[in-house]
């Protein structure tokens, strides 16, 4: 990881070029992220200083902020399927909860047309109910009605494609997979304008994998965009058009999968 | 903290890197973003397109609080029994402790009624009141991941005590008429004293939510706190007794008026009154009942400040939770 930060740190953000000829749907202006993190440990703390602490009223000595995303800028356009990808910790999630909206920039903007989701419908879910009902708390969670909740119910079973039976147990006797599919089948229920996906597709076998291609591909059909955060690579430059590298919070390559993706191994591999 | 965490990534005020270069035309990313109609979002909408957007999610809050209640006890071997049970225990703890040992239910003639009414309703409120100090906080992940007005969550958890409420409710309901107290048509009223009540509470709960979303200290302070209202609310025994036991609450008669107002007080002994005829008929001093009509005025008057001045505290802060 070293060797990439150091051959990354010098080289600038690749330019911003924009294609007049296509409709933007995200638009990425110099952002920065900026957030505090609690219990990140920098000194021996005892009670006695905690209570020092709390006396005096500073700030508690574990919050650390962190600096995730720094300056990245790019243009995303209707029907994009765009890759994001990067060693862990080099800000994907975070650049992605920034387009969501549910990050604030701390300098720099997000701005998008209509409201971009995240693909996170899973934090709603609770894992001792059946699936069943995790589908219709899933669907409202993510803004329908009962009666579209009524309406997509068979079309969300099916998608998911579960063990027979399976629906009517607990989630938590889902194997990691199935979870994962129950969440996109849940997720993509709705149309939405941008989807973001961040890591959801990484425990589904070979068949979810060719079926939720299809269904990223009806998405951008449908003149939506649509991101995807992955570590597999393949993944990637099968289901993108486009691929974006993060280092350290910097955008490296903004480009072609095959070249982003090449370019990205060599690095790694170095 | 599912995001990244780098603590070597600098400090947050070097934002030393160069200025991406724009497109060739010389337009600016935001300026070309304004032409197509791009806006940015993460802003707090108005307080009334707000309050909108909550009533729309009506439907996810009362399945997100059905759900919540039927995961609670899907581990435990009784199950949903627990509900009935657990204030239940409550009560039989207060009465065996206070009234068969203490003796304080001197001059009630109902006491079993009395205490359990009282445990019943201060328990809806006690309970909302705990839970929601987690609402936003023990959410983050859901906080950060969906978009929805974040008063659904305090709403939601206060939805789960009323659901349990009102199950409590037939119970009580049950046990009153087991006790020999004739079912009256003063039983009606409690129905408007749960809804002043309700009211009460999702204004508390808007208010502990935001207190814990940002200091979570607040969960580890509650329980005192509440423990203490408990104490003050004249749920176990009477608080005009006290004023037969003690002499600074004799000899400050204000000390009275403050706790006839306080709003534990005024929703239980409100219930009861409605509840429990005799209660109302007796004239021992020791007992001596509030005034019905200040109780009522206190009850409407708690209910409208708490719920307004809550949600409005708990909406200004509605872009920054989920962010510490």
């Amino acid at each position: 990881m070293a060797e990439i930060q150091e051959q990354a740190r010098p080289v600038a953000p690749p330019p911003v070029v924009i294609d007049y000829t296509r409709q933007p749907i995200v638009v990425v202006d110099d952002l920065h992220i900026v957030y505090k993190v609690y219990g990140a440990a920098r000194e021996k703390s005892s009670g006695a200083t905690a209570l020092a602490r709390v006396l005096r009223r500073k700030d508690r000595p574990q919050t650390t902020t962190v600096h995730a995303v720094k300056g990245v800028s790019f243009v995303a356009y209707k029907g994009d399927a765009i890759g994001v990808i990067g060693t862990n910790g080099s800000g994907k999630s975070t650049l992605l909860k920034a387009i969501a909206g549910l990050l604030p920039p701390h300098t720099g903007g997000v701005y998008t047309d209509g409201q971009p989701s995240l693909l996170g419908v899973g934090a709603a879910l609770m894992k001792d109910l059946t699936g069943e009902r995790n589908i219709v708390l899933g669907c409202l969670a993510v803004g329908m009605t009962p009666e579209e909740v009524k309406a997509k119910y068979q079309s969300i079973v099916q998608f998911a494609g579960l063990r027979k039976g399976f629906i009517k147990y607990p989630m938590r006797t889902y194997s990691s997979g199935m979870g994962a599919r129950l969440r996109f089948a849940i997720a993509s229920a709705r149309t939405h304008d941008v989807l973001l996906i961040d890591e959801a597709l990484a425990t589904g076998d070979a068949k979810f994998r060719k079926r939720s291609k299809a269904k990223i591909e009806q998405l951008r059909k449908d003149a939506g965009a649509v991101f995807l955060v992955a570590h597999q690579l393949d993944v990637v430059e099968e289901t993108c058009n486009r691929v974006l590298w993060l280092d350290d919070g910097r955008l490296v390559m903004d480009g072609e999968p095959k070249e982003v993706i090449a370019a990205y191994n060599e690095a790694i591999n170095k | 903290m599912s995001h990244p965490e780098r603590p070597g990534s600098g400090p947050a005020g070097s934002l030393t890197v160069p200025p991406a270069p724009q497109g060739k035309s010389g337009e600016s990313l935001a300026a070309f973003a304004a032409r197509h109609g791009l806006t940015q979002s993460s802003a707090r909408p108005p307080l009334g397109q707000y309050i909108r957007k909550v009533w729309d999610r009506r439907h996810f809050i009362w399945t997100f609080a059905s759900s919540k209640r039927a995961a609670m006890y899907t581990s435990s071997k009784l199950g949903q029994i627990w509900q009935v049970l657990t204030p239940l225990l409550n009560a039989g703890v207060y009465f065996v402790i206070f009234g068969l040992l203490l003796e304080l239910h001197k001059g009630i003639d109902d006491y079993v009624p009395w205490l359990i009414t009282g445990v019943f309703v201060f328990t809806f409120t006690q309970r909302s009141v705990t839970t929601s100090a987690k609402a936003v906080g023990g959410h983050l992940s859901l906080v950060r991941a969906l978009h929805f007005p974040r008063a659904s969550l305090p709403l939601a958890y206060t939805a789960v005590e009323l659901q349990q409420l009102l199950i409590s409710l037939v119970v009580l309901v049950a046990l009153v008429l087991a006790c020999g107290v004739a079912p009256a048509a003063t039983w009606l009223l409690l129905v408007p004293v749960i809804l002043l009540q309700l009211m009460f509470n999702v204004g508390l709960s808007m208010i502990v939510a935001r207190l814990g979303a940002f200091t979570r200290d607040i969960t580890q302070l509650l329980p005192f706190v509440l423990r203490t209202w408990l104490y003050v609310s004249g749920v176990i025994f009477p608080v005009a007794s006290l004023a037969n036991r003690s002499e600074t609450v004799r000899d400050n008669p204000w000390i009275m008026n403050l706790m006839e107002a306080n709003p534990g007080f005024v929703y239980v002994e409100l219930a009861r009154q409605a509840m429990i005829p005799s209660y109302v008929a007796q004239n021992d001093p020791q007992v001596a009942m509030a005034n019905p009509s200040l109780l009522w005025m206190y009850a409407g008057a708690w209910a409208l400040v708490v719920f307004v001045g809550g949600f409005y505290w708990f909406y200004r802060a509605e872009e920054r939770y989920g962010r510490g």
